[in-house]
């Protein structure tokens, strides 16, 4: 149904559950994706996975000079670039009495800074080519909070009103901004969770189980495509219920 | 009118769809020509690859006007 054939879409976290399936996604849509991530290894294995229109792209998003460059290295591997999908980010849990300065910063400056530069960085191409899709992916806390992560949700309540305001200033532009909010999704990281907690989880979600990865990529996939053209500056929630927004 | 002056105008012209003759010395983008923040942007990276030259954001700031833009590529280029 969506047809992404001749788009070139940049993912960061490319190397985690939910990037590798957004990046799939895209991939399998027609477009060309480049994939971004600080682990070498499974980006590769990814890559090989997906065969053509696939490319590797490294970048430790803590580090401000290569996260300039890595807007460049896309394009020039892609011959452009279309959409962009902020998908990288890490947590630093810690209650907030305990909570340093430095577990604040890193993930700010991965989770939010790094996003709106990549942002920053790819309006000239979107705006000349009258036509660009960011996605953001923000978390279902960002809304709702979260103990043990102020940090987090701060980053992606951030991501939010980025999103919004790149929205009011580019929409003329055939430029959309959304983002996409997840709720527990099953990844390796939840993978470590007892049966326990898993029940814990569930009981707070309506429909009794945590997301997969290809439901986030599906949401993704939508907002990147030409269909969607109308939606922007919103924030998309898939979340199974557990917050209704 | 001077080369330059001739190519900034049809630039100005095609993207802001004004009449020729509105786009004289002191028409200011803006007040009088009816561009918006991201239009000045935009005219910027028009002018930059026309005459493939890098205008600053800084320098960008200061192109307020048509007669601005002449001067300002004139010296640059």
């Amino acid at each position: 149904m969506f047809d992404l054939t001749g788009k070139s879409a940049l993912v960061t976290g490319a190397s985690g559950g939910i990037g590798g399936e957004i990046a799939k996604a895209l991939h399998a849509a027609g477009a060309n994706v480049g994939l971004s991530g600080t682990r070498v290894e499974p980006l590769e294995a990814l890559a090989a996975e997906l065969g053509e229109r696939a490319f590797v792209l490294p970048c430790n998003l803590g580090d401000a000079d290569a996260v300039k460059e890595l807007p460049k290295q896309a394009i020039e591997a892609m011959g452009g670039l279309d959409i962009l999908v902020n998908n990288a980010g890490i947590t630093k849990d810690q209650i907030f009495m305990r909570m340093s300065d430095e577990e604040w910063q890193q993930v700010i400056d991965v989770n939010l800074t790094s996003a709106m530069r990549l942002c920053r960085a790819v309006m000239r191409p979107m705006m000349k080519a009258r036509w660009g899709r960011i996605i953001n992916i923000s978390s279902v806390v960002g809304a709702t909070g979260n103990a043990g992560q102020v940090n987090y949700a701060a980053s992606k309540a951030g991501m939010v009103g980025m999103t919004k305001s790149i929205a009011y200033e580019v929409a003329s532009r055939g430029i959309t901004a959304n983002a996409v909010a997840p709720g527990f999704i099953a990844t390796a990281m939840t993978d470590k969770l007892n049966d326990d907690q898993k029940e814990a989880i569930n009981k707070q979600i309506p429909a009794s189980r945590m997301g997969s990865p290809a439901e986030i990529a599906a949401a993704v996939l939508y907002l990147a495509s030409d269909e969607a053209g109308y939606v922007t500056g919103s924030t998309l929630h898939v979340n199974g219920g557990m917050a209704m927004l | 009118m001077s080369d330059v002056a001739a190519r900034v105008k049809k630039i100005v012209v095609e993207h802001l769809g004004v009449e020729e003759d509105k786009v004289v010395e002191n028409a200011s983008f803006i007040d009088d020509l009816g561009a918006d923040s991201l239009d000045t942007v935009e005219l910027v990276m028009a002018f930059e690859e026309e005459f493939g030259i890098e205008i600053p954001d800084d320098a960008a700031e200061t192109i307020q006007s048509f007669g601005d833009a002449v001067k300002f590529i004139s010296e640059a280029a």
